[in-house]
């Protein structure tokens, strides 16, 4: 998929979440991509994110750490 | 197997069910108990006793005009008409004194006296209740000497004024006056059953005649909507259907179920060998109750259409000409392809697309083979572009992915909101039963960018029309909690039983926030804010509150949030747990729910479980004997965007057009002309087939068994009454496929399939074909708990525990208008025709509409110089077709709208890829666009055009 799709998408994803209530947004955005991103949509994302992370909402950014890496 | 023909009581008992305090009368000198309001016409029928008539008939309420039905109560004075007569306590009833019986021969011979005694060449000959009551009553001699009727074109050498010949505009049945015995079955059935109002009595006395519309008219102008209601009222041929007059009576019947909407209608086809002579709704069908519409009563025609395509093809590239070869042929060309390709490219590097037209058991065999043999979770199905989102919101919120009631559920309903749905014409026969409920005096909200049919329409209006610019639902939703939080409207003891307390405090403090105030979003939405604040009151104060919702909520980059706010009123309110209310999603195809159950999903295997919990991949492990990858598979975007890049090259597609469903057209073209291998299972050389490689034929409801699950959870049986005319039912291709890649199934039979279902999945544990069978239909949950099924989910409890508020912010969609493109185009359906049309373009229906076209508002034409059925081009940032205007006033200004059923025009071309945040929904239902003249079709619809042509080309074999 295109970087820009995929920049837009998990920000999609981090807006929905940082306007819930709590303390754990970050692990709920990474909680849906693990969920719901198959392994080569994850591992694209890591690999924008050594990268530089170009244009992704600093919420994504933060729920990396917790982004399962896909193990094949 | 021998086809199961089920020995269902079907006699009409001539007026309709009554529920009520039990009251015991004698009849005819049988005891006989029914309930308080019940005529006695009726309680005869209860005691087996027929009572004969003509005017009264089950589906509509008496109406005492015949005076065939008289009878004598001990007591009365006079021959009462036993159909508008209520039962009272201690009755004593006789249907067959010699009074009564003269009475009887004498209406008898008045009506034959009037009708043309043609009864053996009569296409109703054998199926007429009027041959049938003038033999009941022993009529055996007409003394009236001939004078003026209305059946003989000439009387005495003058054309005979009173003559109306044969109407014969509707594709599907004939109206022919001179057999008509003014009876108003056919008036009564449009107005009560179907609600459209088409149908009238003009005139007087002898004059008196039943007429479709205005002067002028023929049933084809007027406001019919061929649902057939009035075709099954009439007791004569007077509108008949043209395959019974083409082809005779049927001789035998098979109950099934209509493969259509997600209504789910039960019907009987009947048949004379394996020769279908006519679809008739099917008076126990709890979803449809005897009702249908037009494309399940007689949109048909399809299944054995000359375009259906009966062999098996293939061809190394889409550049060739299909070759026509064995079965054994292809699937050794799909398989040892799909091997290779997983060999070269990985085994995630193919996948599977489930049919939501399919049966359950298909379904589970196509995502049990991409799990099983292909060893990777790439399954996905079409609600992946319609109800994803609801399987998200619904799933956070109440704990499962289903609507909550069952469609009975409506006739105890006081206030229905209906959002981003337009069920007359995509989901009629609910559409009817709604109506029904509305013209009793339930309230109804209808929160739609255009003036649809639900809005207004004959003995019908909403209360309120929110007509909100497409896009902002989520912050309309959010609006009518605000009004509900904030003027103390909100059910405080549900909320504190049912459940989590903090969460809803956290909720109404968000919802209560002044920008959430109707005045506050006002501009944004278009809504005013005064009707908006009375909606809210309305629904919250209204008594039991539905909401039914549709393809406009969830075809939305926000479709789950606002689905999670559909849910948040529905609690607030404490309208969920009961009969009468709930969330309601309308499901588009026939099997979307049954397809979402069935594990389509990439995420989540049969029933709702994600694919990452090691106890649930155990259970099929164990079942199936391989290992289950533990990560989420592609969705369908997901796919085309991995073909796209080369990672993804593979793909069995059964029952499904992606190329015109879905959303960017040049997009999903880019993405199937990546692969090397893609299989199309189909009836037809579908858009999609353009870019395949292997075509495979598909089989039609008709020559299937299987089941289907339908809006309501409900489990409903689908019978094969023909032979396949492809050789095989889909699950039988499925499994060849399956083990030409070695998977070694030995399934013989689709309830083989649905025991494995049954042992692997929960919801589904006490489900049997025995079981359906008996009880004519089941809805999940099924299992030891709920032994019969679960017409209303969440009574004591959520699925979930306590039910979840969640916050919903509004937050707008990227797509925007502009100077460039400063309209809104929103795609929907039309009720004759069906999602890509690939069934209904090859019937009749296309009398109704052979073209799509766009809806604008006059003000937006006159701008742009457009005139009613001119030619514009429709523009979006993705691309560009063209196609024919239509002015109207039931788009706002600002706003254009057109429906998907045609590949020449394909709207799809136009949409964008932009999709819901948590689903991936495709946002088809806001794009910019701009309109603009044209003389013709775009380039891209030429290029279109050529390439599909040259794609379709067939060499047969030699």
């Amino acid at each position: 998929m295109s970087p820009e799709k995929m920049v837009l998408m998990a920000n999609q994803i981090a807006t929905f979440f940082k306007t819930q209530p709590g303390e754990d947004q970050a692990q709920r955005v990474a909680d849906h991509l693990n969920d719901f991103w198959e392994p080569r949509m994850r591992r694209q994302l890591i690999a924008h994110v050594d990268a530089g992370g170009a244009g992704l909402e600093p919420l994504v950014l933060e729920a990396m750490a917790k982004v399962r890496v896909p193990a094949d | 197997m021998k086809d199961f023909i089920i020995p269902w009581d079907d006699r009409d008992m001539g007026t309709p069910a009554k529920t009520g305090k039990p009251v015991t009368l004698t009849v005819d000198g049988v005891e006989v108990v029914v309930p308080e309001g019940t005529s006695v016409m009726r309680a005869a029928a209860e005691a087996g006793i027929s009572v004969p008539k003509l005017c009264a008939t089950d589906s509509v309420e008496a109406f005492g005009s015949c005076r065939l039905c008289v009878v004598e109560i001990e007591g009365r004075r006079g021959t009462p008409a036993s159909c508008t007569t209520p039962v009272a306590p201690g009755m004593v009833v006789h249907t067959q004194s010699s009074k009564v019986r003269k009475i009887r021969k004498g209406v008898m011979e008045l009506y034959i006296s009037d009708h043309p005694l043609d009864c053996l060449t009569c296409a109703a000959n054998g199926d007429c209740e009027l041959q049938d009551m003038a033999g009941a009553v022993g009529l055996r001699d007409v003394r009236y000497a001939p004078g003026e009727n209305h059946f003989e074109v000439r009387s005495s050498g003058e054309a005979n004024a009173r003559y109306i010949p044969k109407d014969e505009s509707n594709p599907y049945f004939t109206y022919d006056p001179q057999k008509c015995i003014v009876c108003s079955r056919c008036v009564r059935a449009c107005e009560e059953v179907q609600g459209t109002f088409a149908l009238t009595i003009e005139g007087r006395g002898f004059d008196s005649r039943v007429k479709a519309g205005m002067a002028g008219d023929d049933f084809l102008s007027s406001d019919c909507v061929s649902c057939g209601a009035c075709v099954q009222a009439c007791p004569t041929s007077t509108l008949q259907e043209k395959s019974v007059i083409e082809l005779g009576t049927p001789e035998r019947s098979v109950v099934t179920t209509c493969a259509y909407c997600g209504v789910g209608c039960s019907f009987k086809a009947e048949m004379q060998g394996d020769q279908l002579v006519r679809m008739v709704p099917h008076k126990q069908g709890k979803a449809n109750r005897g009702h249908s519409c037009v494309k399940g009563r007689f949109a048909w025609g399809y299944a054995t259409h000359k375009e259906r395509i009966l062999n098996p093809m293939i061809r190394d590239s889409i550049d060739q000409p299909w070759q026509e070869v064995s079965w054994d042929e292809a699937i050794g060309f799909a398989a040892e392809r799909m091997r290779g390709l997983q060999e070269k490219y990985g085994r995630r590097s193919v996948g599977v697309i489930t049919s939501s037209r399919c049966t359950n058991e298909e379904t589970f065999l196509v995502q049990k083979l991409t799990r099983a043999v292909f060893g990777n979770n790439n399954t996905d199905t079409c609600a992946r572009v319609c109800h994803s989102p609801t399987g998200y919101g619904l799933g956070q919120t109440f704990g499962t992915s289903a609507g909550t009631q069952d469609f009975d559920s409506v006739e105890h309903t006081d206030v229905v909101i209906i959002i981003g749905a337009n069920p007359t014409d995509g989901h009629p026969v609910f559409a009817s039963r709604l109506k029904k409920r509305l013209r009793k005096g339930a309230k109804l909200i209808v929160i739609d960018p255009r003036r649809t049919d639900m809005v207004k329409s004959a003995h019908i209006q909403a209360a309120h029309h929110l007509a909100l610019r497409p896009g902002t639902n989520v912050a309309v939703v959010t609006a009518l909690a605000h009004v509900i939080v904030t003027e103390g409207l909100a059910d405080e003891a549900f909320i504190r039983e049912r459940c989590d307390w903090d969460e809803f405090r956290e909720y109404a403090e968000f919802a209560s926030d002044p920008r959430h105030a109707p005045e506050a979003v006002e501009a944004l939405t278009g809504v005013p804010a005064e009707e908006l604040r009375k909606a809210a009151r309305l629904f919250a104060t209204g008594g039991n509150g539905a909401i039914y919702y549709g393809l406009g909520v969830t075809e939305h980059s926000q479709g789950s949030t606002t689905v999670i706010g559909i849910a948040n009123l529905a609690m607030m309110t404490g309208n969920i747990g009961r009969t009468g209310v709930g969330v309601n999603p309308l499901r588009g195809q026939n099997n979307v729910q049954g397809s979402c159950d069935m594990g389509s999903f990439p995420h989540e295997l049969p029933g709702y479980r994600h694919v990452k919990l090691p106890e649930v991949r155990a259970i099929f492990e164990n079942a199936w004997g391989v290992q289950i990858d533990p990560e989420p598979g592609l969705r369908i975007p997901n796919m085309l965007d991995a073909a796209v890049e080369g990672t993804f090259k593979g793909l069995y597609c059964q029952g499904e057009d992606i190329l015109q469903s879905d959303p960017d057209t040049k997009h999903v073209a880019a993405g199937l002309a990546a692969m090397e291998c893609v299989i199309v299972h189909d009836l037809f050389l579908n858009e999609t087939a353009n870019y395949a490689h292997v075509f495979l034929p598909g089989s039609t409801f008709l020559e299937k068994n299987g089941t289907f699950t339908n809006a309501e959870r409900r489990i409903n049986m689908v019978r094969k009454v023909m032979a396949p005319l492809n050789g095989y039912e889909d699950w039988q291709v499925t499994q060849m496929l399956a083990n030409a890649m070695g998977a070694g199934w030995d399934y013989t039979h689709p309830r083989q399939i649905m025991a494995e279902i049954a042992a692997t999945t929960p919801s589904f544990a006490g489900v049997t074909y025995e079981k359906i069978d008996e009880m004519g239909s089941v809805q999940w949950p099924c299992n030891e708990a709920n032994p019969d099924g679960t017409p209303l989910m969440h009574v004591d409890g959520f699925v979930r525990g306590k039910g979840r508020f969640i916050v919903t912010e509004y937050v707008p969609t990227l797509e925007k208008t502009g100077p460039r493109f400063p309209l809104l185009l929103t795609t929907g359906r039309i009720l004759s025709q069906y999602n890509v049309g690939a069934q209904t373009r090859r019937t009749d229906n296309v009398v109704w509409h052979d073209q799509d076209v766009l809806e604008i508002h006059p003000h937006d034409a006159e701008t742009r110089g457009v005139k009613d059925g001119d030619f514009v081009k429709l523009a979006s940032r993705s691309g560009e077709t063209t196609l024919r205007a239509q002015i109207t006033d039931r788009v706002s200004p600002g706003v254009v709208y057109t429906t998907f059923h045609h590949p020449d025009t394909q709207a799809n071309v136009v949409t964008t890829d932009f999709s819901d945040w948590a689903t991936n929904c495709p946002e088809y239902k806001v794009t910019a666009v701009q309109v603009s003249p044209s003389n013709g079709p775009s380039d891209w619809q030429e290029d279109y055009a050529a390439q599909a042509a040259q794609s379709r080309r067939i060499q047969a074999a030699e």
